[in-house]
């Protein structure tokens, strides 16, 4: 009985432990956007409770102020909606053909799918940018957004298939009997009894495409009326020199929508990755 | 005003049209005779999908292949004088070394850490809060992540306090200690920026291996308990290898994300100090030196060393569906 008291004790003393190690991180910066600027400079971020205890918001002030920092959340907002949109309705509708649908080469064309799943991205890059130039989409959000869809698809397509898939047969049987097309049946049944995976492919691809950095800077370049927060930031990183304390407030808003988007959705998310991927 | 325009296109224009196609596919199949609209249908659903798949990853990848036969601005064929380069270039091999230390650290460690926490947490009430705030690094991007460890990471010279976390509380716990430049000191500086990858990932292997966990049914665990089984050994002889197949998937899912690891090392220290990896070494060939042939290389190469994990997940699937 104490050895089982003990154990409990050391499990509590670790878990607590690890979860103080994950958040010091995000609290430090949390703790740091809102000290004074030379304060950031000269001590640490846990000095800031020992009094005189000055905390101020002069940092997100001036991010957001300067730097087109406003212009570039919205410009997040105009590339993650429809790069979350796009692929995983794309997906939906091909993973319920996959699952639900008679053609020939249905399984060596999914097998494919899931082989791309490994294709590095940085792969692509020259001849996408190549074709970009020549159709005059380098820079315009449609060319990210289908970019953004073309590289979610397959694990999009792998997660859903799984799920539709695993949806009872009679379910359709008796929906066509009633006379149903593939448009209701889709949008009526298929669709709604998705929504854990659904949500859950919402936030990965809302999050991917939100932090996401490196495609932004590849297709939309220097062009700054459409630049992403991840690629304002990132500038910043270079042109603020001295005055980078601004960051940590500036990096904290481009942290705000996919907290809040996770933190929304995660009922749905832990239900709809058991029933996708773990099932083998 | 176009900025209006672009937002009723991202909220409204982009979702509607989706809809639209299914909903005018389906109009005109209903108009075709009923075997060719069978025949027809899978093609137009699956189409969206096959075209896109086409044109943003087989058709690159093929013309990457061509590309790393040629030389800088692809006019003339070199042969694999590229890859003669990319092998013997010393920033190439100290990128695969460090590529090396990725895959077995960085693996080992998130899916080590998952596998804990999952399990750990299955026995506490505050599980939801403990899986929450492990994967909250998912949520936040490389450039921010970067911000936030440049603060742990800060150095200031032995006479000065310190500001950054860890020299902090190193100086404070350990006596003598001598402050680090964590991202400067070699070769502690890869397992300063592996640290970040194992901060952010763990989260994303602790959610699917603890779906996994759950998955187990309660009564076998009940039955081991009666016949007397002590904890471990129910951790050793069930648990573990009922959630083998589970960990295959999160490690492989693993090993292509670290053998593409790309955001962290170019936001915290572009591949200075001997940190360099393959995927910063070909944004850097592509984009500084404009080397279209040895960034294709690099690309391919990165390529190889995920095929045998991309044959791994093909067998996975065909098993896994012999099943269904």
């Amino acid at each position: 009985m104490i050895l089982r008291r003990i154990s409990r004790g050391l499990l509590h003393f670790i878990l607590i432990g690890l979860i103080i190690l994950w958040c010091m991180p995000t609290i430090g910066l949390l703790v740091s956007s809102f000290r004074p600027a030379r304060a950031i400079a000269s001590t640490g971020w846990w000095t800031a409770f020992v009094p005189p205890v000055t905390f101020t918001t002069e940092l997100y002030q001036e991010a957001l102020s300067r730097t087109g920092m406003g212009q570039s959340f919205v410009n997040s907002l105009f590339i993650t909606i429809p790069a979350t949109v796009i692929p995983v309705m794309i997906a939906a509708f091909a993973a319920y053909a996959f699952a639900w649908m008679e053609f020939p080469g249905r399984n060596v064309l999914f097998v494919a799918v899931i082989g791309l799943l490994v294709v590095p991205l940085q792969m692509t890059f020259i001849p996408i940018l190549r074709t970009y130039n020549v159709l005059g989409l380098t820079g315009t959000f449609p060319g990210i957004w289908l970019a953004h869809a073309g590289y979610g698809l397959p694990f999009s397509i792998y997660l859903l298939r799984n799920f539709i898939g695993s949806l009872p047969r009679d379910l359709f049987e008796s929906a066509y009997l009633d006379g149903a097309s593939n448009f209701d049946v889709f949008f009526r049944i298929v669709l709604p009894l998705t929504v854990p995976a659904l949500a859950s492919l919402v936030i990965f691809q809302f999050m991917w495409v939100w932090n996401d950095l490196l495609v932004a800077l590849i297709y939309l370049g220097g062009t700054i009326n459409v630049a992403p927060m991840t690629v304002t930031i990132s500038n910043l990183v270079n042109s603020l020199g001295g005055n980078w304390q601004v960051l940590t407030a500036a990096a904290f808003i481009s942290m705000l929508l996919p907290m809040l988007v996770f933190f929304s959705l995660q009922r749905y998310f832990v239900r709809g990755i058991l029933a996708g991927s773990v099932k083998g | 005003m176009e900025r209006l325009f672009t937002a009723l296109v991202v909220v409204i224009g982009v979702p509607a049209a989706t809809v639209l196609y299914v909903y005018l596919v389906e109009q005109l199949l209903t108009r075709l005779p009923d075997r060719l609209a069978t025949r027809l249908r899978p093609w137009f659903w699956v189409g969206p999908a096959l075209v896109l798949l086409f044109f943003y990853l087989v058709y690159p990848v093929i013309n990457t292949l061509v590309l790393s036969l040629m030389n800088a601005d692809s006019s003339s064929f070199v042969g694999l004088d590229n890859y003669i380069y990319s092998f013997t270039n010393s920033i190439m091999l100290s990128a695969f070394r460090n590529n090396l230390l990725w895959l077995v650290f960085c693996t080992t460690f998130t899916v080590g850490f998952g596998l804990l926490i999952a399990i750990m947490a299955d026995r506490v009430q505050y599980e939801t809060i403990v899986k929450a705030l492990v994967f909250l690094p998912m949520a936040i991007s490389y450039v921010a992540a970067s911000v936030i460890w440049k603060l742990m990471y800060e150095y200031q010279p032995p006479v000065r306090p310190q500001t950054g976390t860890v020299n902090a509380i190193l100086t404070a716990l350990v006596p003598n200690f001598e402050p680090v430049a964590w991202l400067i000191n070699q070769p502690i500086n890869n397992f300063a920026l592996i640290a970040i990858g194992i901060w952010m990932w763990t989260g994303f292997c602790v959610v699917i291996l603890s779906a996994a966990l759950k998955g187990i049914p309660e009564e076998l665990l009940e039955a081991a308990r009666i016949d007397g089984a002590n904890e471990f050994q129910i951790l050793r002889h069930i648990t573990l290898p009922l959630m083998s197949s589970t960990i295959a998937v999160v490690t492989t899912t693993m090993v292509i994300n670290v053998l593409k690891v790309f955001d962290i090392v170019y936001t915290m220290t572009n591949g200075n100090f001997n940190t360099e990896v393959i995927a910063n070494r070909m944004y850097k060939e592509m984009f500084n030196v404009r080397h279209f042939g040895r960034a294709s290389s690099i690309a391919v190469i990165l390529l190889l060393a995920i095929i045998p994990i991309m044959i791994l997940n093909i067998r996975r699937f065909r098993e896994q569906e012999a099943q269904r």
